[in-house]
């Protein structure tokens, strides 16, 4: 051995172990899978344009918004709501994909606070809160809050105090949750549409609450 | 599989950016609706594309933007169902097109056992080779149900695309400091865990 330091090949990739050739970008990776399902799976022409439309105009948080809204001023729907979730949001219009059978509403009081999460992978109730934000995806909300609840909201700028008990729900089988939280006690008899706009997609994940926030 | 996705109170992960930055990735939404084109063509299941996901490598799945881990379990299972193979893949786009890993054998559900809301359970010490939807945390402890869902498609079996038979899935609810002693927030965690995964505890 002649004492030299054997010098790398080539830069460290985290993906090279299967292939000595670096991976496509993910760009070019999905154009690939596009042109595949529109060849060999009969997909139409518009059906990207069309899916992403519907999700971006029908799956959005103001529908989430509007359930708590409607909850906060009507209390036969509230009681609705917590009994039967998915039937709340069918009254209500909303749809939800084949898989979710059963949306489950977690309602805040002053003693209990209700926190979601994916741990596995990153489940929620889409098509009534919106989409999940990329905190929600991330490995690091993941892994940690169910094991440090208190601390990784804090982190986030909800400090609860030692009296509120938390409830962190994991959502690993094909039901999904939402929060319902608390009215902040400056709105009450506000209509149900200004109520709806100040209802935030954080807050029916857990990560904020709203009669704590400023204003 | 005690795969790399199950990140239920690992440690050593650091502050959640929060808010998220913004993000604006064009292929993102490509990627989300051809994996619901899949899905509704039934060229796949949401357990086969969770599992999917879960086979990847691990270096490649740490590294690899949400979206990524979906558009790998897309050509995963489209080269598994025969849809392309990956030359084909490859051959259409310059450079790799990484994959997920071999899948392994999947398991039928448990003979049913009725739980009542209240009752005192045990998650199985189970230690399973291919899909499950139970994260390692909860494996062999003790909780209370506290909700009871309708019956889905049993994971475990789905995720290998073999008949799966409905089952109810339980909202159980633990301590955080009977899961991780001296070394959590206190909460009450709740897990939804599926009838086969959980077990009597023995009354004496």
């Amino acid at each position: 051995m002649g004492g030299k330091r054997r010098r790398r090949k080539k830069e460290y990739d985290p993906m090279a172990n299967a292939s000595d050739q670096s991976p496509a970008t993910p760009e070019q990776r999905t154009a690939a899978l596009e042109i595949v399902l529109r060849r060999k799976g009969e997909m139409p022409e518009t059906f990207v344009e069309d899916f992403t439309d519907h999700a971006e105009e029908k799956w959005v948080t103001d529908n989430g918004a509007r359930m708590v809204a409607r909850a906060w001023t009507d209390p036969e729907f509230r009681a609705r709501m917590l009994a039967d979730g998915t039937a709340a949001a069918k009254e209500m219009g909303f749809e939800f994909p084949e898989h979710h059978r059963q949306l489950v509403v977690l309602e805040n009081t002053p003693n209990i606070h209700n926190v979601i999460v994916c741990t596995l992978c990153s489940c929620t109730a889409y098509t009534i809160i919106g989409a999940a934000p990329g905190w929600y995806k991330d490995i690091d909300y993941r892994a940690r809050v169910v094991r440090e609840s208190r601390t990784v909201l804090r982190e986030m700028g909800l400090d609860l105090p030692a009296s509120t008990e938390i409830r962190v729900w994991d959502t690993t089988a094909d039901h999904r949750y939402m929060v319902l939280p608390m009215q902040p006690p400056a709105t009450v008899g506000w209509p149900e549409d200004k109520l709806a706009k100040i209802v935030t997609q954080d807050a029916m994940i857990g990560a904020s609450r709203l009669e704590m926030g400023e204003g | 599989m005690d795969g790399i996705h199950d990140l239920g109170g690992k440690q050593g992960f650091g502050r959640v950016q929060y808010p998220s930055p913004p993000h604006e990735e064009t292929w993102e939404p490509i990627v989300r609706a051809l994996s619901a084109f899949a899905i509704r063509k039934h060229i796949y299941n949401m357990d086969e594309f969770r599992h999917a996901i879960e086979r990847m490598a691990p270096r490649h799945y740490m590294a690899a933007p949400y979206y990524e881990r979906h558009l790998t379990a897309v050509a995963t299972l489209l080269v598994e169902k025969d849809f392309v193979t990956r030359e084909e893949l490859e051959a259409l786009v310059p450079g790799a097109f990484p994959l997920a890993g071999p899948i392994g054998l999947g398991r039928l559900p448990a003979p049913p056992q009725a739980f009542a809301i209240g009752e005192k359970v045990r998650v199985k010490n189970e230690f399973v080779p291919g899909h499950v939807r139970m994260p390692a945390y909860i494996r062999g402890r003790v909780g209370v149900v506290v909700g009871i869902s309708p019956v889905y498609p049993f994971p475990d079996a789905a995720g290998h695309a073999m008949q799966a038979p409905r089952e109810p899935t339980y909202d159980v609810r633990f301590r955080s400091r009977d899961l991780w002693p001296d070394s959590c927030d206190d909460a009450l965690n709740h897990v939804g865990v599926f009838q086969s995964y959980l077990e009597k505890l023995e009354t004496g």
